[in-house]
């Protein structure tokens, strides 16, 4: 656990991190030295409109990314120092996914999507389904262990895919337009949620947003715009 | 991520996908079941032959003039019944000896006729061969001295002369010449391309003076024991020689007769087996071609596996296994099917078809591999998606 400031150790902190594409010739600087500090048990909205890097940043906070330049820190390890299969590891244990466009396995069952990342963790068979079914409860989907996917409304598929997030307890979740695909009644109840897991699980939970409103419900945000952090 | 899950993920995108899986195998099943079938009857040929071999009788020794070579031309016979005796003071056993002059001829009985193969022979014959009457006598010793006119019918003449009659004491005639029917032989089968029912055996003597000569085209000899066979077919061929100086003759054993077209035989069976492997390499092409369709169209899914914790291995593993499966579950059934037609064209035609445990080893060995040689391939390309990219496809 490296002690990066602060009386606490960050669940991630990125100092100065940037994240250039190659493009034929040239190259098109999506994140320009970002420095920001995720706490445990955080909750942040991501804020900025299309195209502002905002997917980048959280592509970088997942660990799916690395960045080209600078230091990034998630769950104690230096993502630029890790192999892939090490980064592969970090993801499973330590970050939660939710997509806008949910991401659920189709033909697969509720049960079977949640318990996905236990898969990839080595959990046994039976250990999976007890764990990915008690987590759909929590979610309130109690009900629809063995439901497909397109068997689901889109609040159910996207409660689905928390669980999925969660299922590997997991030091923060990361969001990106969680309710983009859904009625705004539907997407509230998404977002409370998020909200009363983040209180009562103590899951940092990042959401990416260009939604003001969505991003006003967060304890803080983080506002960026043409790869920088503005406030 | 555990072996036995991996399994399970494969098959069970084996069955999201039934009709697509189905026709991706049916050209390994087609594959497989080709190398089966066609080995099946190439072993099975073999098995007929050597058994039809084996079914002229044992210890079998055959002389003849010219070199025993498959590529020598047919030589022209300076033998005659001299000769034999000569083969019988060798062998020491006139009962062990047998002559053969064969000629093409029409046998006529009334209004029936048939145009079939003579054989002038001495009375040794059945001793020498394996072949049984069904009723009647065989040719006597004193046929033979006198050059009497009688003869023994196969099977198959004796049928379309006689019909349903028995030809026992019946009138027919040979080239013309009268003779009298004193036996039929049982039906005894084809053996090494000559049909033993479609003959007539008369005396040789008999056969001389119908055919005006006095040559022999080939002896047959049954050795007293195995061990001293070669031994004796050396002594004979020497005793020819020093008889026809300016000729050559040669004596071949079944065991030689059986090895010269076992290795022929063999030969083809590889030959087909080939041929039948270049289709389920087709199969094997198709199935690259699919895992890679495949492997497009679930780019979101590997991008997801990947968020919450695959690792590239994860990843290849899951598709290549896909591709194995694919090609194993249709070796099976290729297996089966190539078992049953084997099995249905022995039954319905002439064809022998002998099923080889290690043919079908083979054969979905081959396919296994075939699924780990063509699935590589696409699953290095599904390990090496990148995530982001994987995750933001449509």
């Amino acid at each position: 656990m490296s002690e990066t400031g602060g009386s606490t150790p960050a669940a991630i902190e990125a100092v100065g991190i940037s994240r250039t594409y190659r493009m034929g010739e040239g190259s098109v600087p999506a994140l320009r030295g970002v420095s920001l500090r995720i706490e445990p048990g955080d909750y942040v909205a991501v804020v900025g409109p299309s195209g502002s890097g905002k997917s980048t940043l959280m592509h970088l906070l997942g660990g799916l990314d690395r960045p080209t330049e600078g230091r990034l820190v998630i769950g104690g390890e230096e993502v630029g120092k890790l192999t892939e299969n090490q980064l592969a590891r970090l993801r499973n244990r330590t970050i939660g996914f939710v997509f806008q466009s949910f991401h659920l396995l189709p033909r697969t069952s509720a049960v079977e999507n949640v318990a996905l990342p236990l898969v990839y963790r080595g959990v046994p068979a039976r250990t999976r389904r007890q764990r990915a079914a008690a987590m759909l409860g929590q979610v309130g989907l109690a009900h629809r262990l063995d439901h497909r996917p397109n068997q689901l409304s889109g609040g159910e598929q996207q409660r689905v895919a928390i669980a999925r997030a969660l299922v590997t307890d997991p030091s923060v979740l990361l969001a990106d337009e969680p309710t983009g695909n859904l009625d705004s009644a539907t997407g509230e109840a998404v977002l409370a949620l998020l909200e009363q897991l983040n209180q009562s699980s103590g899951v940092a939970v990042v959401l990416v947003t260009h939604d003001r409103e969505v991003a006003q419900r967060a304890r803080r945000q983080i506002v960026i715009r043409d790869g920088r952090i503005l406030e | 991520m555990r072996l036995a899950e991996a399994w399970r993920v494969a098959l069970g995108a084996l069955r999201a996908n039934r009709l697509r899986s189905g026709l991706t195998m049916l050209g390994v099943v087609i594959g497989v079941a080709a190398v089966v079938v066609l080995v099946a009857i190439g072993t099975g040929t073999r098995h007929e032959v050597e058994r039809q071999v084996e079914g002229l009788g044992s210890n079998l020794l055959l002389v003849f003039p010219g070199e025993a070579s498959i590529s020598a031309a047919p030589a022209v016979s300076r033998l005659t019944l001299a000769d034999a005796d000569a083969v019988t003071r060798v062998v020491g056993d006139r009962n062990r000896v047998a002559v053969q002059i064969a000629s093409g001829e029409t046998v006529r009985a009334g209004t029936a006729s048939r145009f079939t193969s003579v054989l002038g022979v001495l009375d040794t014959t059945p001793n020498v061969f394996v072949r049984e009457l069904r009723r009647g006598t065989y040719l006597t010793r004193s046929d033979v001295d006198t050059a009497r006119r009688v003869a023994v019918l196969g099977a198959r003449v004796a049928e379309e002369l006689f019909g349903d009659r028995d030809p026992i004491g019946q009138q027919i005639t040979i080239a013309g010449v009268r003779f009298r029917v004193v036996g039929l032989f049982a039906p005894a089968g084809p053996s090494l391309g000559i049909d033993r029912d479609d003959q007539v055996h008369i005396p040789v003597t008999t056969a001389h003076r119908l055919l005006g000569t006095d040559r022999i085209d080939a002896l047959a000899v049954r050795a007293p024991d195995r061990e001293r066979i070669h031994e004796l077919g050396d002594q004979i061929v020497a005793e020819l020689a020093r008889r026809h100086p300016d000729s050559e003759f040669s004596a071949v054993t079944q065991e030689e007769i059986i090895g010269v077209l076992g290795d022929i035989l063999g030969i083809l069976t590889w030959v087909l087996a080939a041929i039948a492997g270049i289709s389920l390499l087709v199969g094997g092409v198709g199935v690259s071609n699919i895992m890679l369709v495949s492997v497009r169209e679930r780019v979101r899914e590997i991008g997801l596996r990947k968020a919450v914790g695959a690792r590239n291995r994860d990843i290849g593993l899951q598709f290549l296994l896909e591709a194995v499966m694919l090609t194993s579950i249709g070796g099976l059934l290729g297996i089966g099917l190539g078992i049953g037609a084997a099995l249905l064209a022995a039954e319905l035609s002439p064809v022998p078809a002998a099923v080889t445990w290690w043919s079908m080893a083979l054969a979905f060995g081959v396919s296994a591999a075939v699924g780990i040689v063509f699935g590589v391939v696409p699953a290095q390309r599904a390990a090496r998606l990148d995530p982001v990219t994987a995750l933001r496809s449509e």
